[in-house]
């Protein structure tokens, strides 16, 4: 991941801050940066979300496409992620960028993988035949801190604003099945997101975690957990990243906090979607320009 | 406890051309015509294409005499002699020290420029070429004064004043060079108990006020020794 030469210094005080409460920017330790939604920015996608978290950018398109369902599971469709960073920096194109990639790729098949999470069914045409796959596409435009969390609200905002549309099954007399796309462009199912998790990063620093790291912190903290918490507090998954050691207690104490810290997430974020879905078609779109 | 705000974005509003104080500011973009007329000379960030002077960058148009030229606003910092720079320590060579100050070439810290600890003065040895890590690392944050200017532009600096020096704990701030004029003192300190030094390569450090103990980390400051 991008990060910043600091000297000792300034680690320090990084870290005696962190230890009061107070960070370098003026947040508490439970504090996020004031977080920039757009949704529907690229118009050829099913659905598509632009996250800006501070320095931190995301773009992320999902489209819907038919395809067949897996054999284990035949009667639900599906979700494909694939993450891009080649755009952030020189050092993450080709290779270095791949590596990054498969990682977030991996940690959100994770993070997906709990049952309930997107109601898979619904994405089911004809069972073992035809399904619909969700095609996540995660663009990585500028690595500002905490680039995991980032993405989970640009996703689940994508989620929101995807519209698939309605297709009807046709029998022939013979039994040849005829799948039909309804004409009406406006006529779709929208998904539920409502159990839909968000990954919170705390990062270890010190003896306090904190959340929604800037590359500075970032650059101080040994250890990191990533939690998936849904909207009602409940965690779907668990991940431990850095060189660093946590002890169990601190494990406990930040997953506690992960789950206030993710609660009051999901809340700001569904507000906002509502607000801009109550804006409609009069919402000035902003886009990549202005 | 915990805040989480989030908010629609919101498109530029495109300035008013009346609110900008008339004609003190000959702000171009890209592509902008400045004059039609072929008396001039055109200097950096101008082009001529039929018979008209253009702006190349995006900035203030500055005339001298017959001279036209563009200064861009956000541009890499363009050091003069007796500038005030903050930067931060990015390799160490043999008798000299690589400093990125936001300029096009990394500036160079000459071993005979800096002041050793403990203020003696006397010739650098091989010893102290050795021993050019102990004074300062990769990483490293210093403030410096710009001494010259090498041909290609890149910046010379020095420490050899006790107000320089290898930079204590404190937070770095880094904005256009463009933003920061040229002043009599760059070094303030700020009723709150902070300290600031204004690089004009825009590099801002913010400092607590030593000898003097607030909550945030006078208790706490490591025992870091400031070469001079």
């Amino acid at each position: 991941m991008a990060s910043v030469v600091l000297s000792e210094a300034e680690k320090l005080y990084i870290v005696h801050g962190v230890q009061e409460d107070l960070r370098v920017d003026g947040r508490g330790c439970e504090d996020y940066r004031c977080a920039e939604v757009e949704t529907d920015v690229v118009s050829n996608t099913s659905g598509s979300a632009r996250v800006k978290l501070g320095e931190t950018d995301i773009l992320v398109g999902i489209k819907a496409e038919m395809g067949t369902p897996k054999l284990e599971k035949p009667d639900e469709g599906y979700l494909e992620f694939f993450v891009d960073c080649s755009s952030n920096s020189p050092e993450l194109e080709g290779r270095g960028g791949e590596e990054l990639g498969t990682d977030i790729a991996n940690t959100l098949y994770r993070v997906f993988s709990c049952e309930n999470s997107v109601d898979l069914k619904s994405l089911c045409i004809n069972p073992k035949e035809h399904c619909w796959v969700l095609y996540v596409d995660v663009l990585l435009l500028e690595c500002g801190g905490n680039i995991f969390d980032a993405i989970s609200i640009a996703v689940k905002a994508a989620l929101f604003n995807t519209r698939i549309p309605k297709v009807r099954v046709l029998e022939d007399e013979e039994g040849t099945k005829e799948i039909e796309l309804s004409d009406d462009p406006y006529d779709c199912i929208r998904l539920n997101v409502d159990e839909v998790p968000c990954i919170v990063t705390l990062s270890k620093i010190g003896y306090r975690h904190v959340v929604d790291a800037t590359l500075q912190e970032e650059a101080c903290s040994l250890a990191s957990l990533l939690i998936s918490v849904t909207s009602k507090g409940a965690i779907t998954s668990m991940k431990k990243v850095g060189k660093g050691s946590l002890d169990p207690e601190s494990i406990f104490e930040m997953m506690e906090t992960g789950q206030r810290v993710g609660k009051s997430l999901h809340i700001a974020l569904q507000k906002i979607l509502d607000e801009e879905e109550n804006l409609g078609t009069s919402r000035a779109k902003v886009g990549f320009l202005g | 406890m915990a805040a989480v705000t989030m908010r629609l974005p919101a498109a530029r509003a495109p300035l008013d051309s009346s609110a900008l104080r008339g004609g003190e500011k000959h702000l171009v973009a890209p592509g902008d015509t400045i004059t039609t007329d072929t008396g001039y000379m055109r200097g950096h960030g101008t082009y001529v294409e039929d018979d008209k002077l253009i702006a190349s960058v995006a900035g203030v148009v500055e005339r001298v005499n017959k001279l036209v030229c563009v200064r861009a606003l956000k541009a890499r910092y363009n050091g003069e002699i007796g500038d005030i720079v903050v930067g931060r320590i990015t390799e160490v060579q043999q008798k000299r020290w690589k400093v990125e100050t936001n300029s096009r070439l990394d500036s160079v810290l000459l071993l005979s420029s800096i002041n050793l600890p403990g203020g003696e003065l006397r010739r650098k040895s091989a010893e102290d070429e050795l021993a050019m890590r102990d004074y300062l690392q990769e990483g490293d944050l210093i403030s410096a004064e710009v001494q010259s200017i090498f041909s290609d532009g890149a910046v010379s600096l020095h420490t050899r004043s006790l107000k320089y020096g290898k930079l204590a704990q404190g937070v770095l701030v880094q904005v256009s060079p463009s933003l920061v004029k040229r002043q009599k003192t760059h070094f303030h300190d700020l009723p709150c108990g902070a300290s600031v030094i204004l690089g004009n390569n825009g590099f801002i450090w913010i400092y607590p006020t030593p000898e003097q103990k607030d909550d945030e980390a006078g208790g706490y400051t490591a025992n870091l020794e400031v070469s001079p």
